[in-house]
């Protein structure tokens, strides 16, 4: 019975655990209440993607109105993935986020953190599981205007600065967005994914649902930080609290790569998006730019922080060259990716967050001899570094691993030379700061010791995965082969 | 069970658990891991083959077969002989690089496929590079930055080869690559590349200096451990995948010759050592190239004799490092009374480098004579005998005379401890032993043979003609004080070459390329300054693309990207 109500029960939970996080208040209960709703959104995830996995996709309807008219879920293998990907990320820096915020915001404003952490949660979820376009604007809204809290609670004065242009350009982005399925809805009278997505072919043809494509890939590529739209991230990344790095950097651009991939092959078809558009070659050249400049930036930036945010923008590169290459392969690397790069930027930055409440500082001066100072810390950060570089036995190499051999299938050489480039980046910026920790001289005054275990253990965790993800493929790469074969099948 | 642990994952795990066991025993239990791995390895029956699906690839990380075993036994024999040479260190750091690259190597050789060989092909140059750097001087920190660095490359140019051949052929086993005609003129790319990333761990002539360059700095048992793996793992990658290559031939003729020179003018005997090493490689890349089945048996053959016999070399010349603090042929002579023993093994080293009838060498090295003989390969044969001689005079004479006799140093010291001891004897026997009854090591060789070393007498009598008169030309040259041992800086005959013309010009020579270095090195300069300033101007921390933009700007970039779109879109 509970059974079919799971996937409005994904949304639900944690949507009305927000206000009763406001209710309670005080830190410890909120924060505990935010463990429990991650958790159990977790437990949703898994029991709908093993579902998926059984027994094909699950179409939802609220209030039983039929499809077109009322709001409908429909869970393929793609959402159920990154549903399990956001839930799990949400739950695992939940853990961390308590003295990390003790230690960061304020005791009064922490219930309104907690209840902004939830509702962000909901808005993540909520995009990746409707099946109704105008749903997913809504939820887009949710997640965004709540991340503009988190992000201003950052430390650093310069957060409200960062966390203010975000909130122009998030504007902007949803906006677009709704634009963008204004004209589809004039169009076809639809808001339905499925009902678009049969009604559209017919009128392919117009200026209306060209520039419908138009404002919604804008938009997205908006979200997603795709190059040169990307300048609200770096600062927005940096100064947030460190939990909220971690969260936003492992999860929000992923869910917003997933709603491309959404309108670009359910909604539209690969064959209007990639191949009538000329979208395709138009991701792939801002991909590569997008590897080879972020990364170049990233060599030089002093703020460890900020360096993991510049290659965020690369790492979304790569996504995008993965989808560029319109092939099964291309796009089965891309879903890969979104699940490794949420493992290795959460490793990375639940490693800064455990750094940050040691040393309160994430400048790579302050980090020499760390290595002999926070063994384990710095072992976390060496870890996740090797999987973004994409060294062999992590996951960061799988990934890496079927986009090369999507740019080699489909004879695209420069791109090969580009993703080999960007590697070579990765391999300098995660050095500069290897070199520091534990070549560099050891300050005798400097603070040491590791950080709790409540915020250690999560981050071990996540590194932990990067391994054993990088050995056993199974789940992360037979569900992204599956996810990607049922998108080019269409919805 | 036990038939589906890959070799050398005993050996990989073990040396991770070794840092738990108390410190006095680390070395101990470095010893035990080859030990227990080699009787897995006897256990494992033949022909096995172990199959897994990894990432949607189906790998083979297991294939044992003839060539992949012989290679496996020896490896585990040096390793034993080595870590018990190494029982005084104790440096945990040393004793667990070198298990680790110990097991790579040996994981290495029973890879059936591609990406598996690569894998650990990393791990070889990745832990070995630590048995450089633990020598803690600022030479070998550098020396062994630059070995990791040409190692790794090889790593780099091995992925490279390996994806496009993937790409061509759609397979990842590692079987023969080059075609059945033996051309590399026809082969692709990515064989052309991967034959490269051998080629530079085979230290082919132009991709050798880091040879020379890194082992010398390494610590007295890291050398150990590294003349024995990693380029017979190159040996054994070219046999299994490029055997019958004609180009190995010329390469390998040339391998044999040059380093002759410059091992004759070396003073750092370990150096030395290398250059002979690099020679012997020589030999064995004729025998792959040649490619029928009794020259690959006598690369093989050459390979495992040579192992032991240059590890009891390059430990002969340890224990003196170990006991005097030097190497320099110029500081040392007349040893052999202080450490008799250690003259004894490294005589016996000496005589089976140089193919001495009845020591190792001679069994291996006329197994590949014989081929090329078969073969019709005339100069092949004639540049042989050259490199024969040159062998016996760099490595079997020059080393142990510098050492151990020649002008007294007055050094007095103490015979080298009872373990090296214990190791360079074993050594020494098996040695011996294999030069008296090779038939064990021919039953083990990956083709079946009926040869006997000792059957031909003509053979035997050419070898020790070449052999004597090598030996009374270096002693006349000594006689008349045309090879003064305290220079030691001397080439037999091309001497007058080396010392006097060649001298007058290289200087001429030299500076004007020096001129042309230079203004070359300050253009270099000059655009290195222009393209970091403009790099730093663009990406640098407060750089044109790094610094926080105002909001205007960005949003400008919308609207640009959003009509660009539109009139894409339309067109």
């Amino acid at each position: 019975m509970i059974g079919a109500q799971l996937p409005a029960l994904q949304v639900v939970i944690p949507l009305l655990a927000a206000p009763l996080c406001l209710l309670l208040y005080r830190p410890f209960a909120t924060w505990l209440l935010t463990v429990v709703t991650s958790a159990a959104t977790l437990v949703i995830s898994t029991l709908l993607l093993t579902q998926v996995l059984d027994s094909g996709p699950i179409d939802y309807t609220f209030g039983g109105w039929a499809a077109p008219f009322g709001i409908a879920y429909r869970i393929d293998l793609v959402n159920a993935y990154v549903l399990l990907i956001v839930s799990a990320i949400s739950t695992v820096v939940s853990v961390f986020a308590r003295l990390s915020v003790a230690a960061e915001i304020e005791a009064s404003n922490q219930g309104i953190f907690y209840t902004a952490w939830l509702l962000c949660l909901t808005g993540l979820l909520g995009i990746a599981i409707t099946g109704d376009a105008f749903n997913l604007f809504v939820f887009l809204e949710i997640s965004s205007l709540s991340s503009y809290v988190l992000i201003a609670m950052g430390q650093d004065r310069r957060a409200l600065t960062a966390s203010y242009q975000y909130l122009i350009m998030g504007t902007i982005g949803a906006t677009f967005i709704l634009i963008g399925v204004g004209l589809l809805y004039a169009l076809t009278g639809t808001l339905n994914m499925a009902d678009l997505a049969e009604r559209l072919p017919a009128v392919a043809d117009t200026r209306t649902a060209r520039a419908g494509f138009a404002f919604l890939t804008v938009g997205i590529a908006l979200k997603i930080a795709l190059f040169p739209l990307h300048l609200w991230l770096p600062n927005a990344y940096a100064y947030a609290p460190s939990a909220v790095s971690a969260f936003l950097a492992a999860t929000a651009t992923k869910v917003a790569v997933y709603a491309l991939l959404r309108f670009l092959f359910s909604v539209f078809g690969e064959s209007f998006s990639l191949e009538t558009m000329p979208l395709a070659h138009g991701l792939a050249v801002l991909g590569s730019v997008a590897v080879l400049f972020a990364s170049l930036v990233a060599i030089f930036q002093h703020n460890i922080k900020r360096m993991l945010a510049y290659s965020s923008v690369a790492q979304i590169g790569y996504l995008t060259l993965g989808i560029s290459f319109v092939s099964e392969l291309g796009l089965s690397a891309t879903i890969l990716h979104l699940f490794n790069h949420a493992l290795m930027k959460g490793a990375l930055f639940l490693a800064l967050g455990c750094i940050a409440w040691r040393i309160g500082s994430a400048r790579l001066g302050d980090f020499q001899g760390l290595g002999y100072r926070m063994p384990w810390t710095m072992g976390v950060f060496l870890i996740g570094g090797l999987s973004l570089i994409g060294i062999p036995t992590t996951a960061g190499f799988i990934s890496k691993w079927y986009l090369v051999l999507a740019a080699l299938e489909k004879g695209w050489w420069p791109v090969l030379v580009v993703i080999v480039i960007g590697s070579l980046l990765a391999v300098v910026y995660i050095w500069r700061v290897v070199e520091i920790a534990y070549l560099g001289k050891r300050l005798e005054e400097a603070p040491s010791g590791e950080a709790p275990l409540s915020m250690l253990l999560p981050a071990c965790l996540l590194a932990l995965a990067n391994i054993y993800f990088g050995i056993h493929t199974e789940l992360s790469v037979g569900v992204a082969h599956e996810a990607a074969k049922a998108l080019f099948g269409g919805l | 069970m036990m038939n589906s642990l890959p070799p050398g994952i005993i050996i990989l795990v073990g040396a991770l658990a070794l840092p738990l066991l108390p410190r006095a025993l680390r070395a101990v239990g470095a010893l035990a891991l080859p030990i227990i791995s080699l009787a897995h390895l006897i256990l494992l029956s033949d022909a096995v083959s172990l199959e897994v699906e990894f990432a949607g690839l189906s790998l083979i990380p297991v294939r044992v077969d003839r060539l992949s075993l012989i290679f496996g036994y020896i490896f585990h024999i040096a390793a034993i002989l080595a870590a018990l040479y190494a029982l005084h260190v104790r440096n945990t750091v040393e004793h667990v690089t070198a298990m680790f690259y110990v097991g790579s190597a040996i994981g290495a050789v029973f890879a059936g496929d591609l990406v598996t060989l690569f894998l650990y092909w990393e791990i070889t140059a990745l832990s070995s590079v630590f048995l450089i750097f633990a020598s803690r001087t600022e030479r070998s920190y550098r020396a062994g930055i630059r070995y990791l660095i040409i190692q790794v490359g090889s790593g780099v140019l091995l992925l490279s080869g390996i994806l496009m051949h993937y790409q061509d052929v759609g397979s990842l086993a590692f079987g023969q690559l080059i075609g059945a005609a033996g051309s590399l003129g026809d082969a692709s790319l990515g064989v052309w590349l991967i034959f490269l990333a051998f080629g530079i761990k085979c230290a082919f002539p132009f991709l050798h200096n880091w040879l020379q360059d890194a082992y010398p700095q390494a610590t007295v048992t890291g050398a150990v451990f590294l003349s024995a793996f990693t380029t017979k793992l190159a040996i054994y990658a070219l046999a299994r995948g490029f055997p019958g290559t004609d180009a190995l031939i010329g390469i390998g003729v040339v391998m044999t010759l040059f380093p002759i020179f410059f091992a004759v003018i070396e003073n750092d005997l370990r150096k030395v050592l290398c250059y002979s090493l690099n020679n012997q490689l020589g030999f064995m890349v004729v025998g792959i190239g040649i490619g029928s089945q009794m020259a690959l048996n006598g690369a093989v053959a050459h390979a495992f004799v040579h192992i032991l016999y240059k590890g009891l070399l390059f430990m002969s010349m340890g224990a003196v490092l170990y006991r005097t603090g030097t190497i320099r042929a110029s500081d040392l002579g007349g040893l052999y009374r202080s450490m008799p023993w250690t003259t004894a093994f490294c005589i016996v080293g000496a005589m089976s480098i140089s193919a001495f009838p009845l020591f190792s060498g001679f069994v291996a090295k006329s197994l590949t004579m014989s081929a090329v003989v078969e073969g019709y390969y005339v100069w092949t044969f004639v540049g042989l005998l050259i490199a024969s001689a040159g062998v016996m005079e760099h490595s079997g004479i020059k080393i142990p005379y510098f050492a151990f006799f020649g002008q007294d140093s007055g050094i007095r010291c103490k015979e080298a401890p009872l373990h090296m001891c214990l190791a360079m004897g074993a050594t020494a026997v098996l040695c011996i032993t294999i030069g008296w009854l090779p038939g064990p090591l021919y039953a083990l060789l990956p083709y079946p043979t009926a040869y006997e070393p000792y059957a031909d007498l003509g053979h035997s009598i050419t070898q020790l003609q070449l052999l004597l008169f090598a030996a009374l030309a270096f002693a006349v040259l000594v006689r008349t004080g045309l090879y003064p041992p305290e220079k030691a800086s001397i080439t037999l005959d091309t001497d007058w070459l080396y010392r006097r013309l060649a001298p007058r010009w290289a200087k001429g020579i030299l500076s004007s390329l020096e001129r042309i270095r230079q203004s070359g090195v300050n253009a270099i300069h000059q655009t290195g300054r222009h393209l970091m300033r403009w790099v730093l101007h663009h990406y640098g921390a407060e750089g044109t693309l790094a610094r926080a933009w105002p909001t205007g700007s960005m949003v400008l970039w919308v609207a640009i990207l959003l009509g660009t779109s539109l009139i894409l879109y339309y067109l």
